[in-house]
């Protein structure tokens, strides 16, 4: 199926596309079906820059079980921060 | 070729060889974009002897861009309007009324995202032959939280032009084997001529030869049934 469904954020920080190093103000989070990972739907993240034009774009699809360990090392890295709350 | 509102837009021509008359078919590309997958399909509409078009849906947004980028260009804005997609479909199949060997009679055909698009489009135009490749929402109702700006057709069914040709997967959620149903019944009860085609051990992206969705008994099957649809409807007559 195509689920469309799309999670839109603003975003402050830089990504690393064709062209090098840029400012990022976007993302867009997915499940849907990949552009080149084998799976018929995976978890799609853009990282982006609109106002640059659509190729200032970083994505990655990574498989339903790689996001969700993803998501639990990136709250685990957070939580590592000198000021973090509990 | 001129787009909707006389925009120039980017559009892939694939004609056979010759100077035998043939009817033309506007292939409309799925949400991943107009990308290399829509190009041989529509090469091999040229192929079975019609002159196909795709116009890039996404080219106003993004201009030269690569078909991932400018897929996901357009989905963070929500996807393109119904209104501008009919008038690109309906400026495509004017152009291939120009062409030289044409016979006027055009064809339309779209998978996944095309294949809701395709259909609506035969609401709008007039046009000879329908092909849906598992278009979601013709019927059913997208989610409250959908963020395309998309909603069925079922209130505009009735004004369809011309026959439909439908190829669905039978373990696809969108469209599910229950909207295929109520698609196939509205279509009946308006006296609409269509010829439905289910596939067990299919779902959606069946025809995506480079996908883990391709299925290739449902895929040659139904390819054959595009070639015989567009014989009968398009063609000309010998």
């Amino acid at each position: 199926m195509c689920t469309y469904l799309t999670e839109h954020i603003a975003v402050t920080g830089s990504g690393k596309g064709r062209n090098g190093w840029f400012r990022l103000t976007d993302a867009t989070v997915y499940y849907d079906h990949p552009v080149h990972a084998l799976d018929e739907h995976t978890l799609n993240i853009d990282f982006a820059a609109p106002a640059l034009g659509p190729a200032a774009r970083v994505a990655v699809e990574l498989d339903a079980d790689s996001a969700q360990r993803l998501v639990e090392a990136v709250r685990r890295a957070l939580a590592s921060r000198p000021d973090a709350v509990g | 070729m001129s787009g909707a509102g006389g925009v120039e837009i980017e559009a892939y021509l694939a004609r056979p060889l010759g100077d035998d008359r043939r009817g033309g078919v506007v292939v409309i590309h799925h949400m991943p974009g107009y990308d290399r997958a829509t190009k041989e399909m529509t090469r091999r509409l040229a192929v079975l002897g019609y002159d196909a078009l795709c116009p890039n849906l996404f080219w106003r947004e993004a201009p030269g861009a690569d078909p991932d980028d400018a897929s996901a260009a357009v989905r963070a804005l929500g996807g393109v309007p119904d209104e501008r997609l009919v008038g690109d479909v309906a400026a495509a199949a004017d152009h291939l009324r120009q062409l030289p060997q044409a016979t006027g009679r055009i064809g339309v055909i779209g998978h996944c995202s095309g294949g809701r698009q395709a259909v609506l489009t035969g609401c709008h135009i007039q046009i000879d032959a329908v092909v849906d490749c598992y278009g979601a929402y013709v019927t059913g109702d997208p989610p409250p939280d959908w963020p395309l700006r998309v909603t069925n057709l079922v209130p505009i069914l009735p004004k369809l032009s011309a026959p439909v040709l439908g190829l669905f997967g039978n373990e696809d959620r969108t469209p599910s084997p229950e909207h295929v149903d109520e698609f196939e019944a509205i279509l009946r009860a308006n006296g609409k001529q269509s010829e439905f085609y289910r596939y067990a051990n299919a779902g959606h992206g069946f025809f995506a030869v480079d996908r883990t969705s391709y299925r290739v008994v449902a895929a040659v099957d139904g390819w054959e049934r595009i070639a015989s649809f567009f014989t009968r409807h398009i063609a000309p007559e010998v």
